[in-house]
């Protein structure tokens, strides 16, 4: 059976396993029906031009682990961020898992969806944020939202500092041959309030995995959110992560991607600006091998007057890997005075590498100032000779250049200790060990 | 130290080295002076083992072992050393990690242990002391931004750190202000010892005032056309190189 069909035949199975009788409910049995319209994107759909899902569609997922899996925590130990305090929401093969997680009601809520869904205490909240900015144009949304059910759930009330950042962890066990996950996860960030938040999805074996996974953040007036993206998966695991952000007047939020992993990866990371002075920051490193393609698809939309945003996404592309950049700025008539800044920085190591990258401005305000810059290069030779005549060999060289390349995207990385982990990882990632502490 | 036989060398199929020799003993400092695009720093760069410049015939003999095959690395790893004209800027990479790149895969190479970190640290203190650089400036990105003479110095901060038997200084006075040429030729003349070699690349006496050489070599048009001691690089400096120019003229 086709993965679509096989989707649509088991929500019914799914509807037993919860609550129907709520509006969450209705909104996905309303969400199946769009799913079974749309369906999941194709290539000669302009933002999947470059894209292709058939070859991770193929595969036969189970979507219901039958069994629930436990992981020794110290197995898992280096795929979190250990030295510093955080909450953590853990998700194994999509369900919860309160042996690795340390959530909390104390001030802040880092919690489950699956109970914040269903409880009076936060009905509120659901009603007024649950699925409000996911495009509904978009077959792979209307698929997670019908099977939404886990993911977490972070609430910071207002004038509130998280006294920690809080780690969505979501890790894939191979107990079925092959697994589809929907994590769905909701964040508020109230007025004044400021959260850090760090997710990774992490498969511990071969078997395929495909994670479809929708994140809906919400960031009231004055608030500020710092969102890190490590994607370090398995050459064996998948990713569509969807991430919607609203922000209300003066509010600051940054998403940083670190994709080095997965088979194949897309990030569509998408910015409503309702108020004015914000800034949205979305900064990404790239590194890729083999056959691995990562593809990211940004959008800001410049709604109010007075707003900036901030593009910075630098791309190492080795192999036969591809890569896909696509940013697209949209700034509103009434969106005068805007700042809008994008660039995207690409350096292919290998000839049969590939990148597309296609920046588009849509301005129909005319006091602006909006730039955008692309580049695609391959390593400075006169740059590679004098690091050699240093005594740093070629391969080393190479990395050291490819490092300094992407280097400063890290700049804007407000956890030390997340900066230490993007260093090593790329260092594991070049293959390299260059003689200093990343 | 260094023996260069007929040493011929092309780019992009134009010859710009043609029929180089040169002895180069431990201890002794040389001088190559010469004009414009005559061949000194494709010199330098073909002995430090840019692939770019084609070697098409001769030998670049280091120590008794032909070092014309290896790579530029592994001839830095012999201890050839070469300060650049045009210091490369490589933004996002500190000096200090540059350095402890460079040394720890020099040592690598040699089969020996990274160094210490409070050995590195101790001698990244001494050495920019030597060459009186703020230690600020060794956090900032190897080159990017700095000034003219910046850069000069920060090479033979490098040299100082690397330790090399053999250093080829290509214009490193070119750039530099007074005080600095003083800082700068101390620190080559206090890195000098009976077993390494300098060769200084200068178009101007001003340098060799400072670090004395005991042979002087004008390059004309990929040849080394005279070879003289001190006083040589005098007469060029008063006279230019029009007389050396008709010479070779009549000679040739
Ligand atoms: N990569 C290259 N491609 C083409 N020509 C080159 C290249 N490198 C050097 N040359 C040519 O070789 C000749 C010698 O250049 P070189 O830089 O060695 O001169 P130089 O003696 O160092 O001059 P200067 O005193 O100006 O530094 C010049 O004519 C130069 O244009
Ligand atoms: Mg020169």
């Amino acid at each position: 059976m086709e993965l679509k069909d096989k989707l649509i035949s088991s929500f019914f199975a799914f509807e037993e396993q919860v609550d129907v009788n709520n509006d969450v409910h209705q909104l996905r049995t309303k969400a199946i029906k769009d799913f079974e319209t749309i369906g999941f994107p194709r290539k000669k759909e302009e933002d999947w031009k470059y894209t292709s899902l058939n070859s991770i569609l193929k595969e036969d997922y189970s979507l219901f682990p039958k069994k629930e899996s436990a992981i020794d925590y110290n197995d898992v130990k280096k795929y979190f961020i250990h030295d510093i305090d955080t909450y953590c929401i853990v998700f194994i093969d999509g369900i919860y898992s309160s042996q690795l997680s340390n959530t909390t009601h104390d001030k802040i809520d880092a919690c489950l969806m699956s109970s914040a869904l269903h409880s009076p205490k936060y009905k509120a909240i659901i009603d007024n944020y649950f699925d409000k900015i996911t495009p509904k144009d978009s077959g792979l949304n209307a698929l997670n939202t019908a099977f939404s059910k886990e993911g977490a759930f972070i609430n910071i009330p207002k004038n509130t500092m998280a006294d920690r950042p809080i780690q969505i962890l979501n890790f894939s066990t191979g107990s079925e041959a092959a697994l589809m996950v929907q994590p769905r996860n909701l964040i508020v960030v109230g007025e004044n309030s400021h959260v850090q938040i760090i997710e990774r999805h992490q498969s511990l074996t071969e078997n395929p995995v495909l994670t479809n996974s929708v994140t809906e953040i919400y960031a009231e007036k004055r608030a500020q959110l710092d969102y890190y993206k490590i994607q370090n998966d398995k050459g064996s695991a998948s990713l569509i992560d969807s991430t919607y952000v609203e922000q209300k007047q003066e509010s600051f939020c940054s998403v940083h991607t670190f994709s080095f992993g997965g088979k194949l990866v897309r990030n569509n990371l998408q910015f409503f600006q309702r108020g004015e002075r914000i800034d949205s920051t979305m900064k990404g490193i790239t590194i890729t091998e083999g056959k691995q393609h990562i593809d990211h698809n940004t959008l800001v939309h410049h709604i109010e007057p007075n707003c900036e945003s901030h593009q910075d996404y630098k791309g190492i592309y080795g192999d036969k890997s591809t890569g896909v950049f696509n940013g697209k700025v949209l700034v509103e008539k009434e969106a005068q005075k805007t700042n809008a800044f994008q660039s995207n920085n690409n350096i292919l190591v290998s000839d049969k590498a590939t990148i597309n990258s296609k920046p588009q401005l849509e301005i129909f305000a005319d006091d602006v100032k909006c730039s955008h810059g692309c580049t695609i290069g391959q390593l400075d030779e006169e740059a590679m000779f004098y690091l050699k005549t240093r005594g740093i060999p070629a391969k080393e060289a190479r990395a050291l250049l490819m490092y300094a390349f992407a280097n400063n995207v890290l700049d804007s990385v407000k956890i030390p200790e997340i900066k230490q982990r993007i260093n090593k990882l790329i260092a594991n990632k070049l293959n390299v060990n260059l003689g200093f502490d990343l | 130290m260094l023996k260069i036989k007929n040493l011929h060398a092309s780019v992009e199929g134009k010859e710009i080295l043609k029929g180089i020799n040169l002895e180069i003993n431990a201890g002794e400092v040389h001088a190559i002076m010469g004009p414009n695009g005559s061949g000194k720093s494709t010199l330098a760069s073909v002995i430090a083992g840019k692939e770019e410049y084609e070697q098409t015939k001769g030998e670049i003999i280091l120590e008794d072992e032909e070092i014309s095959e290896l790579e530029a690395d592994e001839r830095a790893h012999k201890g050839v050393f070469m300060s650049f004209q045009y210091p490369v800027e490589i933004p996002g990479v500190s000096v200090t990690n540059f350095m402890k790149t460079a040394i720890n895969e020099t040592r690598k190479a040699q089969g020996l242990e990274d160094m210490p970190a409070k050995e590195m640290l101790k001698k990244i203190r001494e050495k920019s002391e030597l060459l009186e650089i703020d230690r600020k400036f060794l956090s900032r990105s190897l080159n990017e931004g700095f000034s003219g003479g910046e850069k000069k110095r920060n090479e033979i901060f490098q040299m100082a750190m690397l330790e090399p038997k053999l250093s080829i200084l290509d214009e490193t006075d070119s750039g530099l202000d007074i005080d600095a040429l003083r800082i700068v030729s101390n620190g080559v003349n206090k890195l000098r010892s009976k077993d390494n070699a300098v060769v200084v690349i200068t178009h101007y006496q001003r340098l060799l005032d400072y670090i004395v050489p005991d042979h002087v070599h004008v390059l004309l048009d990929g040849r080394i056309v005279r070879s003289g001691g001190k006083e040589l690089a005098h007469k060029l400096e008063e006279q230019g190189y029009d007389w050396i120019k008709e010479e070779v003229k009549v000679e040739g």
